[in-house]
This record gives structure tokens, C-alpha cells and sequence, in this order.
């Protein structure tokens, strides 16, 4: 049986801003199924435009991009494989434009053609999926930063997205965020690549990660995580770390 | 801050088709607005009070809601009567007071006390969204519609990025006063938040754009026209109803 295609592979990817040094050079990646990709790297490194380029909201100058075992060549291709990919953007305030957290969650199903009665009913499960019940009728600008990133979480999942694209998902959240927001990632069953600068995090969340750097992925063996020196609350305490 | 919704008790009323409200709301206005005998304008004034005593609603909330509105109307008061010519009805000192003036001062007062509680009322007690659907669905043109729901949606985070910007120039010693420096320094301040703005557009776009939009809006309220709709658009026929009739009489005996 032949395996199963990636369910998105760059390769050869290219891509510069106007006026800008090149920001890729050849980069190649892949995202199985089942797989969680940790990509780390410095400010500038072009993260989130790596992206912005797997749902075609930029377009590389040379390279191929193929999701879900077909090439994406033209805006429909993109626009059919964007109702399969949930891209969470680094800022909730970007992502989240509803007057109510309700009909925010239920913007993406009404867009895939739903009912508002299916989308309500969608929109209902996820919330409650993610503890957020009750926060149906709450205005956007009322929620806090942490309960504003994990109603963005749920306005892709009520599309029903086969991978998650997480850009940045911890900045500015508190540990206690921080920690419901991993317990969450580890619950779903979905493929995803999370972007972070944040190690820890990472180490946590993802099973492999990948470092982006001088325009390319460096793999794990090229990138040896190796630290020992971290802070936290408990610091002069006698504690155990989980091995 | 914007304001949020009053609460308004639970009753037959609240459940009315919203587009009723708001039609209800632009035609009970007009009839005020263009009213100028007393005893029409007394009756708007009523029907405004009554309906929000029936409705469950606090007359002193609703009060205190549009207060502000009653500024501007204090300075008509200081300035109407002593400019609209016409014969004196008091003196204050050496200055008389027209009696047009004082009439034109009172009746523009009038107006306001009916217009703005019955406005309030009617629309100021819906959520932002409803209204918004029920423009929608009263064929006001989209483009409206979604420009006062992201503006709704969006003032807030403009807000706090303006009081950034300002907190991060009066940290580095900023203080206004009356020279080039502080209008500049306000420029840039206006100009980096036009800047953001746009760019913040930009992005919601993008991230719209990756949640399957396609240039068209759909809503997950569903409006609906009730048979017991029907009355209450009767019922509420009545007080512009009232106010037109009154108007119309009074001028044509």
C-alpha cells in the first residue's frame, strides 16, 4: 500500500518582500498526518510569512506548494484547501471581528454553506468543547487576551480543519492560559505546526521541531535542543521535572 | 466606551420583530421633527414616557442615558432667546428675551425629551448585531451595515492603541502644550493610528479571507415576521400616528 500523501509539502519555496533580502531559499517541508511540528526561529525569520504562503495569502516566486496530495497553483485551488486548514493568527484581535463571541465562531460554517441553524449548532459544540460555554452572547471587546486566543482556536475548529497552523499561540498569554491552551492542543486529534520562539512551549506541544533559519528548516539534528537552564516560580525549591 | 444595550424586562414587546422597531423608531422621529404645534409635541413627548413606564423600562435610566443630548440644548437656551428677533417676553436686566426665541428654544427642547427616550427605547435596547441584521434586512445597503458593525467591533481596539501610543510618549516625557512640537507629535500620533488601522484591516481581511470568505455576509439571526407582529405594527402606528394627525388638524382647522 503506498503511503498516505503529506498533508502539505513546500518544496523549493522562494520568497522575498519587494525591496527585501531574499527570506527563503529552497525551503522544503512537510507535514504528515498525525504529525506535530514545532518550528522555531528568531524575529524576521519569516514565521508567519511561511504561512501566510501554505494558504496563498502570499505567493512564492518559485517552489511548489501541495496540500492534501494536490498541487495549489491558482486563488480557487487555495481557496478550496483554506476550508481544510485553520490558520490562527498571532493577534485574536485580527482573527476575531464579530460583534458577539457566537456569530464570530459561526462566521467560518456559514461560509462553508451551513445553515445558521447548523452553524449555531457548530458554533454551540466548539465553545463548549473548549470551556467556553456561556460566553455565546459576550461582545469580542469584553473577553481578556487568554479568553480571546482560545475563541480564535475556536472559530477554525468549528470548521472542521484538518490541520491547525498556530502562529505565536502563547505570546502574551499567562501560564495559566498558557497551560489550559497546551492541555487543549493535546486533546485534538488533529495535525498541526505551531510557530513559537518560546522552546519550552514547544518541547511541549510539538513532537518534532524544526528551526528556520538562513531561509531553510534545519532539522532536528541539526538544531540539537540542549539546555539546562530554565527559571520558574519554584526556583529555589527542592522540585522534580517530568523526564 | 460605547454604551451598552439598556436591559429591557422581558415582555411581548421585546420579542417584536426588530425591524418594526427601528421603522417605528425613523418614523416616530420624523413625525416629532416636523411637528409644530404645542399639543403635537406634547403628545409625542407622552406616548415616548408612557411607552417606556409600560415597557418595564426605568425612566430615570433612560434619563440619565441621554443626558448629554440636554448640553447642547442648554446652549440653545443661552442663545436662542436673545437672538431670534421678536418682541420681548421677559427682560434679564438689560436684556430681553424674544418670545420666539423662548418658543423656538422650548419646542426644539420638546422635541428632544420625545425623540431621544423613544429612540432609546426602541432601538437603544437592541444588541448592536440585531440591529445590524435588521438593517441588513430592511435592505439598507451592506456596505453600511458592515461599516457600523466593525466600527462597533473595532473602536475599542483603536482606542487602546491610541492610549499606547500616547502612554509611550508621555513616558518619554511628552507634555502637551500649546507649541509646534506638541501638534506635530499629535500628527504623528494621528498618522500612526490611520497607519494601524489600515494595516489592521489588511490582516482582519487576510484572516477572513483563510475562514472561507467570499465577499458575501451571512447572518445567523434569523428575523422573522410573526403573525402577533402584525398587531403590535399596528399598535405601533399609533403614536406617530397621533403626532401626524394632531400636526395636520391643528394647522388645517
Amino acid at each position: 500500500m503506498a503511503a498516505a500523501p503529506p498533508l502539505i509539502k513546500l518544496s523549493g519555496i522562494s520568497f522575498s518582500y519587494p525591496g527585501g533580502k531574499p527570506l527563503f531559499k529552497g525551503l522544503d517541508l512537510e507535514l504528515r498526518a498525525g504529525e506535530r511540528l514545532g518550528l522555531s526561529g528568531p524575529n524576521g525569520a519569516g514565521k508567519t510569512t511561511l504561512f501566510h504562503l501554505i494558504v496563498g495569502l502570499l505567493k512564492p516566486a518559485a517552489g511548489a506548494i501541495e496540500a492534501f496530495g494536490s498541487p495549489l497553483k491558482n486563488e480557487s485551488d487555495f481557496v478550496a484547501a483554506r476550508r481544510r486548514i485553520g490558520l490562527l493568527f498571532q493577534d485574536a484581535d485580527d482573527q476575531l471581528f464579530s460583534p458577539t463571541v457566537l456569530e464570530d465562531v459561526a462566521f467560518g460554517p456559514l461560509n462553508l454553506g451551513k445553515t445558521p441553524a447548523e452553524a449555531r449548532e457548530a458554533a454551540t459544540r466548539t465553545l463548549a468543547l473548549l470551556g467556553l460555554q456561556g460566553f455565546e452572547e459576550r461582545p469580542i471587546h469584553h473577553l481578556s487576551g487568554g479568553e480571546k486566543k482560545l475563541v480564535s482556536l475556536a472559530t477554525l475548529l468549528a470548521m472542521e480543519p484538518e490541520v491547525l497552523l498556530l502562529d505565536e499561540p502563547t505570546n502574551g498569554l499567562d501560564d495559566k492560559t498558557k497551560a489550559n491552551f497546551l492541555d487543549i492542543l493535546q486533546r485534538l486529534e488533529i495535525s498541526f505546526i505551531i510557530i513559537s520562539h518560546e522552546l519550552d512551549f514547544l518541547e511541549q506541544s510539538a513532537r518534532t521541531i524544526y528551526a528556520l533559519a538562513e531561509g531553510r528548516i534545519l532539522s532536528d539534528d541539526q538544531i540539537t535542543l540542549h539546555r539546562h537552564v530554565h527559571a520558574h516560580p519554584h526556583g529555589s525549591l527542592p522540585h522534580h521535572h517530568h523526564d | 466606551m460605547l454604551p451598552e444595550p439598556l436591559p429591557l424586562p422581558d415582555s411581548p414587546f421585546r420579542r417584536i420583530d426588530p425591524r418594526l422597531r427601528i421603522v417605528t423608531a425613523v418614523l416616530f422621529s420624523f413625525a416629532v421633527a416636523l411637528a409644530s404645534e404645542w399639543a403635537a409635541l406634547g403628545a409625542g413627548f407622552g406616548c415616548a414616557w408612557l411607552a417606556i413606564i409600560l415597557c418595564g423600562l426605568s425612566p430615570w435610566r433612560v434619563l440619565k442615558r441621554i443626558a448629554p443630548a440636554f448640553g447642547f440644548i442648554l446652549f440653545l437656551w443661552a442663545v436662542l432667546p436673545l437672538t431670534v428677533p421678536g418682541p420681548a417676553l421677559l427682560r434679564l436686566g438689560p436684556l430681553p428675551l424674544s418670545a420666539p426665541g423662548i418658543a423656538l428654544a422650548g419646542g426644539i427642547t420638546l422635541k428632544a425629551a420625545a425623540i431621544l427616550p423613544a429612540i432609546t427605547l426602541l432601538i437603544g435596547t437592541l444588541p448592536v448585531a440585531t440591529i445590524g441584521h435588521a438593517l441588513q434586512r430592511l435592505r439598507v445597503p451592506e456596505k453600511l451595515v458592515y461599516l457600523l458593525l466593525f466600527c462597533y467591533r473595532y473602536i475599542f481596539v483603536i482606542e487602546e492603541e491610541y492610549r499606547r501610543l500616547e502612554r509611550a510618549a508621555r513616558l518619554r516625557s511628552f507634555r502637551p502644550g500649546t507649541n509646534l512640537h506638541t501638534y506635530r507629535t499629535y500628527a504623528y500620533l494621528i498618522a500612526m493610528l490611520f497607519l494601524r488601522a489600515a494595516l489592521r484591516a489588511d490582516q482582519v481581511h487576510r484572516a477572513m479571507l483563510c475562514r472561507g470568505f467570499h465577499g458575501r455576509f451571512h447572518t445567523l439571526e434569523e428575523i422573522r415576521f410573526r403573525a402577533t407582529d402584525r398587531y403590535w405594527a399596528l399598535a405601533l402606528a399609533i403614536p406617530p400616528g397621533i403626532v401626524t394627525a394632531l400636526q395636520w388638524l391643528l394647522l388645517h382647522p
